[in-house]
């Protein structure tokens, strides 16, 4: 079954590719409003950043994003088709036009970048990828998984990286590649493979989905960098700005102390960064193409990125995931806005 | 339509109206269209990718890959590997499955569809449910099962299954036999298999063509045994047994040394082998059926015993009416290889149109050489069928 949707998803994105009218005349922002809908590309189901609750809505920090384009574009966080993807077939899903943006814990690298006619935004995740092992192993290092075999997930930066950090430190290795997320944890949970490999927030995002989850251990090793972000298809700078300012503006709310709760009152503040935040003054807005309270919104509907954070992956999730790098630049982070001005 | 033209010479019809012409018109104007539509979709695309400043051509090809592959049957790493690598490595894991399965398959089908058609009725219900219920549940679901219930009973490598000594060893990494090396006095058996092989053939030949003139039969399949096991196998006695083999041993987390066979390949053979083997009995049944009893009593009535009787009159006959939908069995066969992507296995779609589209991005590509490959291979497969049916058709004198 998954293999027909993956195949039909590759053949009518290429035959889009070969049919469509000469590509994307029309500005995304446009098509998106007069369809009255944002298609945003997720995960097929990673707690934390995509994944159905038991209501089969969508939560998570990737979602978060993707609510937040639609409160900019629409005051409505509910005007968003999540279209779920797996990995081997986001970019060309994105590139064919079938959504109109990829916000899927996808690694930024410079071949995408440069070769897949896309335009990474800021990260919204800064990752490292790792291993998980099972306790009874009795390994503390992933530098001591000579000939161990290794369960990976399809499509991905990290086949590569696994690929060069066994071959880095000479250790011997036998990689088992499943198409997707969930068959790869599988065989890895029935003893097929010794470890198993993801992005570290992927590992105790999985961990929660084991029999056992207290009898693996995630090693110390991180083995690559891994910044995680939206993506849109090269060409269209408007779209691409939205995508940024709105990641920009949920980093700047929380820098300022602009949260959910007390966006309403701070709509009167006099500090002028918040001013120009919120649209009470500048024309910050337009100049995107939305209006200029698109901020306001994005932080009343959704929330800042420290909020959407804490609730999807960090303090008040089953994740516990600690800020870590991605705390804001003046606390020591890596996350950083350029100034509204 | 000659004859027309023939009987009314005078009449100079007009050209719009000879069906001939017509026939090569229709034809012309397919072509141009056909011809229209696919250029279009090409200078579309290669148009499109170029404004969407997606990379084209076939430059990946040369490229390291990076990344590996577990069962590959040519040397092959991520060190050293191209994309172009990767596309062999899973074409020849494809084949590899595709050919052993059609093989077992054909055996077991006709196994099944002959005990279908069995007297003891504890047989022909056995088969009878075999088939229903392989039939009837999707392979994917099949292939899934096979997988973990191949899996789930196995131990992990520190317990293994041991056989023979130590020399084979089954855990939830795949089956270990020992890898045997030659050396090099193991040329003069791989000659003497060589020729013997061909003697057979010969023999065979020959013992067809007394057959023929004489009506004395040959006892062919012992001739052939003597030939092509007995004699090198003395050979290889004779030549002081010249290979070593390097046994599995338990070394780390996993066992080193030795022929492993995968779990995904046994879990995806097993699958395509039984689902498939399930549709061809009942092609097997069909065949059989489809030969009057009439030629069973005739042949008993010409004192032809049981065993040369189905040989001799009733397979031959059936097999015109097993042969071609038996090919699209092949085929289906061929093509079900791909779900192998669902348990890892890492066939043609898996390692190509999976890893290597998703690195290099190059979806037309990919996708364009992947369904050429399949074209190639069922077409191959179709033309050896239909040479091997026009063998075996009806003869007409």
């Amino acid at each position: 079954m998954k293999t027909t949707v993956i195949a039909g998803a590759l053949a009518t994105g290429m035959v889009a590719l070969a049919f469509s009218a000469p590509a994307f005349a029309q500005a995304t922002l446009a098509q998106v409003k007069q369809r009255g809908e944002f298609r945003c590309g997720i995960g097929t189901g990673l707690a934390g950043f995509n994944v159905q609750n038991d209501k089969g809505v969508w939560e998570g920090l990737d979602v978060d994003f993707c609510r937040a384009i639609s409160a900019a574009i629409f005051n409505d966080p509910l005007k968003v088709k999540f279209i779920s993807l797996s990995a081997k077939d986001r970019f060309t899903a994105l590139q064919s036009g079938e959504v109109d943006m990829l916000v899927r814990n996808t690694t930024w690298t410079m071949s995408r970048d440069t070769q897949l006619g896309l335009n990474f935004g800021p990260v919204n995740y800064y990752d490292g990828q790792g291993f998980m092992v099972k306790k009874k192993l009795g390994v503390n290092s992933a530098l001591k998984l000579d000939g161990a075999s290794v369960c990976v997930q399809q499509g991905t930066t990290t086949e590569l990286n696994l690929a060069d950090y066994f071959r880095a430190n000479k250790i011997k290795y036998e990689s088992v590649v499943f198409a997707d997320n969930d068959a790869t944890i599988k065989a890895y949970d029935s003893g097929r493979c010794d470890a198993f490999t993801t992005d570290a927030s992927g590992l105790y995002a999985e961990r929660l989905k084991m029999n056992n989850p207290d009898e693996n251990i995630v090693l110390p090793e991180i083995i690559s960098k891994e910044p995680l972000g939206p993506s849109v298809r090269h060409g269209d700078d408007q779209w691409f700005d939205i995508m940024k300012w709105v990641h920009y503006a949920m980093l700047t709310a929380e820098e300022l102390g602009v949260t959910q709760a007390n966006v309403d009152q701070m709509l009167k503040s006099e500090n002028p960064e918040i001013k120009r935040l919120l649209g009470t003054e500048g024309k910050f807005g337009e100049t995107v193409g939305l209006t200029n309270d698109w901020a306001y919104r994005v932080i009343k509907l959704v929330g800042n990125y420290g909020e959407t954070f804490e609730k999807n992956v960090g303090s008040g999730s089953r994740l516990k995931i600690a800020r870590g790098i991605n705390a804001l630049w003046n606390k020591g982070g890596l996350q950083y806005a350029p100034p509204i001005r | 339509m000659s004859l027309a033209i023939e009987g009314a010479p005078q009449e100079k019809a007009s050209l719009l109206y000879d069906p001939k012409v017509r026939g090569i018109a229709w034809q012309v104007i397919l072509f141009v269209i056909i011809g229209f539509v696919v250029y279009e979709a090409y200078s579309n695309a290669v148009e499109n990718l170029q404004k969407a400043k997606i990379a084209s051509g076939f430059g990946f090809w040369d490229v390291i890959s990076g990344f590996d592959i577990g069962q590959h049957l040519i040397d092959y790493s991520a060190a050293t590997g191209t994309y172009g690598r990767a596309f062999w490595v899973g074409l020849l894991n494809t084949l590899l499955v595709a050919v052993i399965g059609c093989v077992l398959a054909t055996f077991l089908g006709f196994t099944v569809g002959v005990a279908r058609l069995s007297h003891n009725w504890v047989v022909a219900k056995i088969a009878t449910v075999y088939v229903e219920l392989i039939r009837n549940v999707p392979l994917l679901l099949q292939l899934l099962i096979w997988y973990n219930a191949v899996l789930k009973p196995l131990p992990n490598p520190r317990d293994s299954f041991k056989f023979f000594g130590d020399s084979f060893a089954l855990n939830n990494r795949g089956l270990y036999v020992p890898e045997p090396t030659f050396l090099p006095a193991f040329s003069a058996v791989s000659w003497t298999l060589l020729g013997g092989i061909l003697a057979s053939i010969l023999f065979r030949l020959w013992a067809k063509k007394q057959q023929a003139l004489t009506g004395r039969q040959y006892p062919i399949g012992l001739v052939a045994l003597a030939l092509i096991v007995v004699l090198p196998g003395l050979v290889f006695l004779v030549m002081g047994r010249p290979v070593e083999f390097s046994y599995p041993a338990l070394q780390g987390f996993n066992l080193r040394g030795g022929t492993q066979i995968y779990p995904e390949f046994v879990a995806l053979l097993v699958g395509l082998v039984t689902y498939t083997a399930a549709f061809i009995a009942e092609i097997v049944r069909a065949g059989i059926l489809s030969v009057s009893k009439g030629q069973t009593e005739a042949a008993h009535a010409l004192g032809i015993r049981n065993g040369p009787t189905l040989k001799l009159v009733i397979i031959p006959q059936a097999l015109r009416v097993i042969i071609p939908p038996l090919t699209s069995n092949y085929l289906n066969l061929t093509k079900n290889s791909s779900l192998a992507v669902a348990i890892g296995y890492p066939d043609l779609v898996q390692v190509f149109m999976g890893t290597v589209l998703n690195q290099t991005g190059q979806a037309i590509e990919v996708i364009a050489i992947t369904m050429l490959v399949y074209l190639t291979i069922s077409l191959t497969t179709a033309t050896f069928m239909n040479w091997y049916n026009s063998r075996k058709a009806l003869v007409e004198r």
